[in-house]
């Protein structure tokens, strides 16, 4: 297969060769995704084309890759919990004569189906009481029942145990054995390693390398990700940092198990580390009143607060760069000035009531060109702006505000590396300038990178505080796994 | 360079239209009227044509705010009916335009107030919740009145509906009045500000500090009380209180707002746009009238135009 000249990918060729197994690596917004898509017909490419066995196809919608036999599996899995397992097997081609299905034939080929990847699973059984893994080798049966010969995952490992990662190894080594093409998107190293034959690194929608992955060793695999020597991207200065920042003693509420207390500096970075849903983004929303605590004593700046919604959280200084920016953060068909301002006009409103405009453009202006934000005006929609630029606009949606305590969650997330490191760079030059930072983040170079100290998330609780001389990915990883897998392993 | 010249000569024109698509279509349509519908453009008829669209306008600028921050409201042609049976039954009890003017606001801002409430607090779609207190209200307006339509005993109410300053008819002014006031408020306020954020995203305005919860309301029964108030202009023009009529008229003013480009998914919305798609619809059924069209062949009508402008404007933001 290959893929000249995609859009969001700038002239991306490679190919994947049958009865292999193929891994794509990237950062964030490499492109990896973008490329996938494109493959499973959800997106069609501005240019290039896609050969399959010599032949050029062009998808333009997901019934044309299934069947030119190519199966995408995401991360999020395409299957209705409410149905039984064997219908969403034959999702779209159930056996029916006249419209009706014909249940016994829908049962035998579906147990067939589930043999072939050793599966025992009741077809009857509805989808959504299997556990994750189970999930997942129902969607590989199912791409198998529509005759995939190329099938890609996308972080198929990223919610399975230790065991079920196991055994979707073992399916996945088995289909390049009867001479599938495998192509395998994962951020996890060891298992690139463990897994794959070949390897293809994409950086900011370019080509950087196709290679055996025999040739290649972890350090560099890392380095073509990232394109510069680590370190340099984080901009990291030690700092003086003062006290009066953000004690929270106590803290309970949705999404923690555990009462959390940590004492964060002003001119502090301080870092959450954690797996996914192990309570870090919970814990933010709970600082900048978005959710409701239960119990516990929040202090800023040397003040006891009683915060309870987010609007009194910007007005104590407390301010939020939320995970999800589409969700969350931006609004989208809204103009760039408008998301600077949503905030902030409130304060500046003549008579608490008349938006200043020559205010609001003036403010816009300047935040974009303090923080760089590429936009052709001010009046652009924002969702016309790329991820990163995004992010600067939220960012500067706060710089309008007084800020005492900045919560980032996952403020690098989607996100190229230009960005990224400017990114950084402004998290310093906040921290520099007494205000206590707070980010949240999942990929442990950038925690590492940037943090003063570092707490580790586990379960919805903090299960310890890092001094940066004290952590390394190691320590962080080990903390951040639930105890269940750290005594299996 | 040459490409560079060719771009900005096309540029102001393409932008013309893309910022003014409604007007120029309003602009075309008067024209076009005027010149080959016989009778329109006179002063009699445009006098009845402001007339026959001052309900619509004056509900269509709060109906722009609730589409504006995502919602919808059902109910206001129940509201508009039992405001004025809720007016004539008070004034004519009671003998006080003020009593029956108040009553009938009164009924406007509670309904308006437990449709913001339901929807914003308890969160039940906006769809659901007005269909309820549309066949509520409408009950309601048939249980005061027994059904029938209330003659309204007080002669100087009927100044409100059927007076005329500088030869314009009242409603027409207040209708004006609406326009101008609602569009200063979505554009030069907060409260106008926040709601289009709110429509364009709830969560992420939630988060910025905007009290959500707060605007929907206040967005809510601002369109209670406009529709009571319609309802009253409406029950001066005809000196009774019907329960039977504006069946549909929701439907018309939401017609209205989405021909002027309001989005119904919330966030976009312009006060110039809605008095043009307000203008349009009435435009096109006066034209129809005056053409002697049976009324069958106007629903017909309408509901092609409507489609044409929403297939029209998803056309044009997928060429962009």
């Amino acid at each position: 297969m290959e893929f000249p000249g995609v859009k969001a990918l700038d002239d991306v060729s490679f190919d994947v060769r049958a009865g292999s197994i193929h891994a794509l690596m990237g950062e964030n917004g490499a492109g990896k995704s973008t490329l996938l898509k494109i493959l499973s017909g959800a997106y069609s490419p501005t240019g290039g084309a896609l050969a399959i066995n010599g032949g050029k196809r062009v998808f333009t919608n997901t019934a044309d890759a299934l069947a030119a036999g190519v199966a995408v599996i995401y991360q999020e899995l395409h299957l209705v919990p409410e149905m039984s397992v064997a219908e969403n097997l034959f999702l779209g081609h159930l056996p029916q004569r006249f419209g009706i299905v014909n249940r016994r034939a829908l049962a035998d080929a579906a147990r067939k189906q589930l043999e072939l990847i050793g599966e025992n699973i009741d077809p009857w059984m509805k989808l959504g009481r299997l556990s994750l893994g189970q999930r997942q080798m129902v969607e590989i049966a199912k791409a198998l029942t529509r005759g995939a010969r190329i099938i890609a995952f996308d972080e198929p490992t990223s919610s399975l145990s230790d065991r079920e990662v196991r055994r979707l190894f073992k399916i996945i080594r088995e289909l390049r054995e009867r001479g599938c093409a495998i192509l395998y998107v994962s951020h996890r190293m060891e298992e690139i390693f463990e897994l794959g034959d070949r390897i293809t690194i994409l950086r900011d929608g370019k080509h950087v390398e196709t290679n055996e992955l025999a040739n290649l060793t972890r350090d560099a695999v890392v380095q073509r990700m990232v394109g510069r020597k680590l370190a340099d991207i984080y901009n990291y200065t030690p700092r003086a940092c003062g006290e009066n920042g953000m004690i929270v003693e106590g803290l309970c509420g949705p999404g923690l198990s555990e009462p959390c207390s940590f004492n964060a500096k002003s001119g502090e970075i301080f870092g959450f580390f954690g797996l996914i849903g192990a309570g870090r983004s919970e814990l933010m929303k709970l600082l900048f009143g978005a959710t409701e605590k239960t119990a516990g004593r929040v202090t800023i700046g040397g003040k006891p607060l009683e915060i309870v919604s987010p609007r009194e959280a910007i007005e104590a200084g407390v301010v939020l760069c939320p995970e999800d920016r589409k969700k969350e953060g931006i609004v989208p068909v809204r103009s760039v000035l408008e998301n600077t301002n949503l905030s902030a006009r409130r304060r500046k409103a003549r008579a608490g009531v008349l938006v200043d405009e020559s205010w609001e453009q003036s403010n816009a202006r300047d935040r974009c060109a303090q923080l760089r934000v590429k936009t052709p005006s001010v009046r652009q929609l924002i969702r016309n702006l790329s991820g990163g630029n995004q992010q600067k606009v939220i960012l500067g949606r706060w710089l309008s505000e007084t800020v005492k305590v900045i919560l980032l969650d996952e403020p690098t997330r989607g996100i190229d590396v230009g960005a990224k490191s400017e990114i950084y760079g402004i998290m310093q030059e906040l921290a520099k300038s007494g205000v206590c930072v707070i980010v949240v983040s999942s990929e442990l170079p950038e925690v590492l990178g940037v943090s003063d100290r570092i707490a580790v998330m586990r379960q919805g609780k903090i299960a310890a505080i890092l001094e940066r001389a004290d952590a390394n990915e190691e320590k962080l990883l080990k903390l951040a796994l639930p105890l269940e897998t750290q005594r299996a392993s | 360079m040459a490409t560079d010249s060719s771009a900005t000569a096309r540029k102001p024109i393409a932008e013309f239209f893309d910022k003014a698509g409604m007007l120029v279509v309003l602009a075309i349509l008067f024209i076009a009227c005027s010149l080959f519908v016989e009778n329109f453009f006179s002063l009699a008829n445009m006098k009845g044509l402001a007339l026959a669209v001052s309900m619509t306008g004056m509900v269509s600028c709060t109906m722009l705010f609730c589409l504006a921050a995502g919602d919808f409201d059902l109910s206001i042609g129940s509201v508009v009916a039992c405001a004025g049976v809720l007016a004539a039954v008070v004034m004519n009890k009671s003998e006080s335009i003020a009593l029956g003017v108040g009553a009938a606001l009164g009924l406007g801002a509670l309904v308006g107030f437990i449709n913001g409430f339901v929807v914003a607090k308890l969160k039940i779609n906006a769809l659901i919740t007005t269909l309820a207190t549309m066949q509520i209200v409408r009950g309601f307006g048939f249980i005061i009145s027994g059904g029938t339509a209330v003659g309204i005993g007080i002669e100087d109410f009927f100044g409100l509906g059927n007076s005329a300053f500088l030869g314009v008819p009242t409603p027409v002014w207040i209708t004006a009045a609406c326009f101008a006031m609602f569009g200063f408020i979505l554009n030069r306020t907060v409260f106008g500000r926040d709601t289009l954020a709110v429509g364009g995203n709830s969560e992420a305005s939630h988060l910025a500090g905007i009290a959500v919860t707060r605007v929907k309301i206040a967005i809510f029964t601002a369109q209670g009380v406009m529709a009571a108030f319609a309802g009253i202009v409406l029950s001066s023009r005809v000196t009774s209180g019907q329960p039977n009529t504006s069946q549909g008229f929701e439907l018309e003013v939401i017609s209205a707002c989405v021909l002027g480009g309001v989005s119904l998914t919330g966030g976009v919305g312009s006060m110039a746009f809605v008095i043009a798609g307000v203008l349009i619809m009435g435009i096109v059924q006066n034209a129809m009238n005056l053409m002697n069209v049976a009324t069958f062949y106007q629903y017909v009508a309408r509901g092609l135009i409507l489609l044409a402008a929403v297939l029209f404007d998803r056309w044009k933001r997928r060429k962009s």
